[in-house]
């Protein structure tokens, strides 16, 4: 081979690149919340019929990932389950930007563990709280064999996996945790990157079930669709009005309908009062830029967000995500209005 | 006539320009080969004024300090970088462990011992072995070696040199010790080929003045190669540290991402280079991606430094082998 | 001499031999290992729909890392273009006119820089290019690619030339050929093989590349239509996919991985090759 061939190889490489097919399709890039991967990684599939002028480019790398993106003006959306805080959104109104929250579906956090048999299992929140602080170590601990009397427990040491990047799906667990134990929000506290007292962390939703596959007596926390694809066991959490839920799209909505929802859309629904809601659940937040930079993109990202919020909520259920109630929806629509460009 | 007029009239079509456009082409090329040339030190000045200035507020903030503290806390502010500095340490430094005999094992037989026919396919077949992509070493360690790990050596270890705290259970099997096998398994080659290198050069007088003295094969590999290669085989081996050190894509997936500083290796860890890969697409600016920078910064300095040193051991550094003749 | 004695000495050198030999056998192993496993593993999963269709959303069958492929071809293309010109004109300084402490700096440098771990290289061009200039692009990805090829290709492309006698030099100087004549048409053609193969071989080390695209390229689950857009990559892809706890992605990350090794080997094979005729037979 000859520099002339090499160069050839190199231009054909090029050139692959630059002709690859289509050259009329519009790309809107986002990042961020493994969370909402699957739904949103099924919109961005069913839109390219809906709309095939339009790509949209999902990237799941972290809801941390996610602010960070949006906030670096890096990407044309981020998404996240944990809400930006005052300082972030007010960093980006210096620089002249206003970031909306808007929220897509809900869904759900769930305990989900590695044990022979797999049996499902009951758990209040003081027990979770202990075993991710490293008080439990032994699956046969007496406080949860005390909720589980029926189930034969080993004695194997518990093998806690938690998240290493910043992650939607750890805020809201930590939202929970911070709200049902004093001791977890004065030591650890809320955040979407923590410092954790004990275990081994993985990267993303898919990392931990990775990891809780692959390691008998392992627990972790991960969205439900997630532990539901890999038919992995999901605990049952007792809820605020003393009952044992099991994460599901009801348990969830019931979460939702008792969710006080301000104007701009930052809300928390851990720990909810209703009978039949699921304590562990949240909702996830797509972020844009109020003042569109690019004409052309803006509306396409618009027409977009119109159909998640309208056509789109009916690919929720199927995958395990609540969609938003009626009268939150209206009001999304609203808010998406008020987008410029 | 001259030959160049002569050439003229000849009516020569390449070449033999006239020979003001000659000098003309000389500079317009030695200007534009040399502005190529100092694209490196360009690049090199980018790279380190990057880091700097990237990692400026974290120096400020927490000084000498950052090398001595183990804590990493986004929430309130306290970041160190001990943690992973101890985990890119004792990773690489174990991984030399295991491959630095292997290596100097290996590099005997081809040279010494090995029959002809058989040298050539294994030195080729070694060097495949740094051509394999990180990545690709990281899957094959997540789904191959760190299962088998985890069944089959790693209880053993637990059951005879559990009294160590060295050994300490339970393990998921993603831990240091998995990531230090994996970076062993990447520096073997460029061990065993320096290795290789460095036998080579002893003179074949130093072995047939041993074999006439009446050695065994093992002595005068001894006597005659090992002796005179000491510094040679350190050069090679802190060349593998070097690159042991900035080994990324396998580690981060094999080491189970903890940011405590453990006794045991078979318990998580994180390096310098796997705490950057898995933080830096969501740390935000500030502080945090200042202390993330500075971890690049000590990263870039120890694996400079190392590489320097194990140049200044082999003297290949910055030197030049005379023009071919 | 005690006879006991030399026998013990014998038995001691051949169990250090035997032992050399079963360090070789283990230094090979793995190569033998993982291409057995990758084969073992992804080779099934190689079919027509995997080199030509686009990923599919998780859960869904079938799917493909057309796009990947594609991407890892256009990226290297991008970094050949940096890396190539800048590292045969540089080495070509190096060889024909720089000064001894002129070109121990630059190669001082170049060492520095190809031992720079490829993650440095990632956060610094996030930081120089995508943040301020082009945001996640192909042109950023292939951008610290080629940079990566810099230092590796200006040394190899050093050695070769300098090997090139100097009498092909002299005899065409006293032909009255310009330098730059001299050095493009006559060194470059005799050292053009060896250069060629410093080029594969960095080539070769850069396509295997993830740290860096993992802050350049974002990656993309469609076709990119233009340079300045993320772009899927074939290592970014396997990465991505085997964080995942999809069976059909995990397989697919298998037959990436299968394909990414292959295309590597399959460029040093080709080194070895060109090589061949080039080196006289080891005798040691």
């Amino acid at each position: 081979m000859n520099h002339k061939t090499l160069a050839a190889l190199l231009g054909i490489g090029l050139l692959a690149g630059c002709g690859q097919k289509g050259s009329e399709q519009l790309l809107i890039n986002g990042a961020g919340a493994t969370f909402p991967y699957p739904i949103y990684s099924k919109w961005s599939f069913e839109y390219r019929k809906v709309d095939p002028t339009v790509s949209i480019n999902y990237q799941s790398i972290g809801s941390g990932g996610g602010q960070k993106s949006i906030l670096d003006g890096t990407v044309d959306f981020g998404a996240s389950d944990g809400p930006m805080s005052d300082e972030n959104l007010a960093l980006a109104k210096a620089a002249g930007k206003i970031i909306l929250h808007i929220p897509t579906v809900a869904g759900a956090d769930v305990v989900t563990y590695n044990l022979p048999g797999n049996p499902p299992l009951q758990l209040d929140g003081p027990t979770i709280a202990a075993i991710f602080l490293g008080r439990i170590t032994k699956w046969n601990d007496a406080k949860i064999t005390a909720q589980n009397p029926d189930t034969r427990l080993p004695a194997t040491d518990i093998a806690v996996v938690h998240r290493t990047d910043g992650s939607g799906t750890t805020y809201i667990f930590m939202d929970y945790l911070s709200s049902i134990s004093k001791e977890w929000e004065a030591s650890v506290g809320r955040g979407t990157a923590v410092k954790w007292p004990a275990g081994q962390g993985a990267k993303g939703n898919e990392g931990v079930m990775e990891q809780v596959k692959q390691m008998p007596g392992a627990i972790g926390y991960v969205e439900l669709v997630y532990a539901v694809q890999q038919k992995l066991p999901f605990a049952s959490v007792k809820n605020a009005a003393g009952n044992y839920i099991a994460p599901s799209i009801e348990s969830v909505t019931a979460a939702l309908a008792t969710a006080k929802i301000p104007a701009d859309f930052r809300f928390s629904m851990v720990n909810p009062p209703g009978e039949r809601a699921y304590p562990i659940a949240g909702t996830t937040w797509l972020l844009v830029y109020q003042k569109q930079a690019s004409a052309a993109k803006g509306k396409k990202l618009v027409e977009f967000l119109k159909w998640a919020e309208t056509d789109g909520q009916a690919l929720a259920a199927p995958l395990n995500y609540a969609p938003l109630p009626e009268e939150l929806r209206q009001r999304v629509l609203k808010e998406i209005d008020s987008i410029t460009y | 006539m001259n030959a160049v007029a002569a050439s003229k009239e000849a009516g020569e079509p390449l070449g033999i320009g006239p020979a003001h456009a000659g000098k003309l082409g000389d500079r317009v090329f030695r200007l534009t080969t040399w502005l190529m040339a100092m694209v490196v030190l360009v690049l090199l000045a980018l790279v380190g004024w990057t880091l700097c200035k990237g990692s400026a507020l974290s120096v400020k903030e927490f000084g000498w300090g950052f090398l001595a503290h183990s804590d990493w806390d986004p929430v309130n502010g306290n970041f160190g970088a001990l943690t992973f500095i101890f985990g890119t340490f004792v990773s690489a430094l174990i991984a030399l462990l295991i491959a630095l005999p292997l290596g100097l094992g290996t590099a005997i037989y081809l040279t010494e011992l090995a029959p002809g026919w058989v040298r050539q396919p294994a030195i080729s077949m070694i060097e495949m072995l740094a051509a394999i992509p990180s990545v690709v070493l990281g899957v094959w360690g997540i789904f191959v070696l760190v299962p088998w790990l985890r069944e089959g050596p790693y209880p053993l270890l637990l059951k005879y040199f559990g009294f160590l705290p060295l050994f300490r259970g339970p393990t998921t099997g993603f831990c240091i010790l998995s990531a230090s096998v994996l970076i062993a398994i990447m520096i073997l080659p460029i061990i065993t080929s320096i290795a290789r290198e460095v036998f080579r050069a002893v003179p074949e007088a130093q072995r047939e003045a041993a074999f006439a003295l009446g050695a065994t094969r093992w002595e005068v590999t001894r006597l005659a190669v090992l002796r005179y290669s000491v510094r040679g085989v350190f050069g090679a081996a802190m060349l593998g540290l070097g690159r042991a050190l900035g080994e990324t894509m396998a580690v981060t997936m094999v080491i189970g991402n903890s940011d405590k500083i453990t006794a045991s290796l078979l318990s998580p860890g994180n390096t310098l280079a796997s705490k950057i890969a898995n933080e830096y697409a969501e740390t935000l600016k500030g502080l945090p991606l200042s202390a993330l920078f500075e971890l690049g910064l000590i990263l870039l300095l120890v694996t400079v430094g190392t590489n320097i040193l194990a140049h200044l051991l082999i003297g290949a550094m910055g030197g030049r082998r005379p023009r071919g003749n | 001499m005690n006879p006991w004695y030399n026998r013990w000495r014998k038995i001691k050198s051949s169990c250090v031999s035997g032992l050399c030999l079963i360090c070789a056998l283990v230094v090979i192993a793995p190569l033998a290992l993982v291409l057995f496993h990758l084969l073992q593993k992804g080779a099934s999963s190689l079919d027509w729909s995997f080199f030509t269709q686009l990923p599919k959303p998780s859960g869904d069958p079938g799917g493909g890392m057309a796009n990947a492929i594609v991407g890892s071809a256009t990226l290297l293309g991008l970094a050949g273009l940096i890396g190539i010109p800048i590292g045969v004109l540089g080495g070509i300084y190096l060889s024909e006119f720089g000064s001894p402490r002129m070109n121990w700096a630059i190669r001082f440098a170049a060492d520095i820089l190809s031992g720079t771990p490829s993650i440095v290289w990632g956060i610094v061009v996030y930081a120089l290019v995508v943040l301020p200039i082009t945001g996640y692009s192909a042109y950023a990805a292939g951008l610290a690619l080629g940079f990566m090829m810099i230092p590796l290709v200006i040394r190899t492309t050093e050695e070769m030339l300098v090997l090139v006698p100097n009498i092909y030099r002299e005899a065409a100087f006293a032909l009255g050929i310009p330098h730059w004549r001299i050095v493009l048409s006559i060194v470059l053609k005799t050292a053009g093989r060896g250069i060629v193969t410093g080029i594969l071989l960095a080539a070769a080390r850069v396509a295997g590349e993830t740290a860096p695209l993992l802050f350049t390229a974002l990656g993309n689950n469609s076709w990119s239509h233009r340079l300045s857009e993320p772009i899927a990559a074939l290592p970014l892809q396997i990465f991505t996919y085997s964080n995942s706890p999809y069976d059909d992605w995990l397989r697919q990350a298998w037959a990436g991985a299968l394909v990414l090794i292959l295309f590597v080997l399959a460029l040093n094979i080709a080194v070895r090759v060109m090589t061949r005729s080039r080196t006289p037979h080891l005798t040691r």
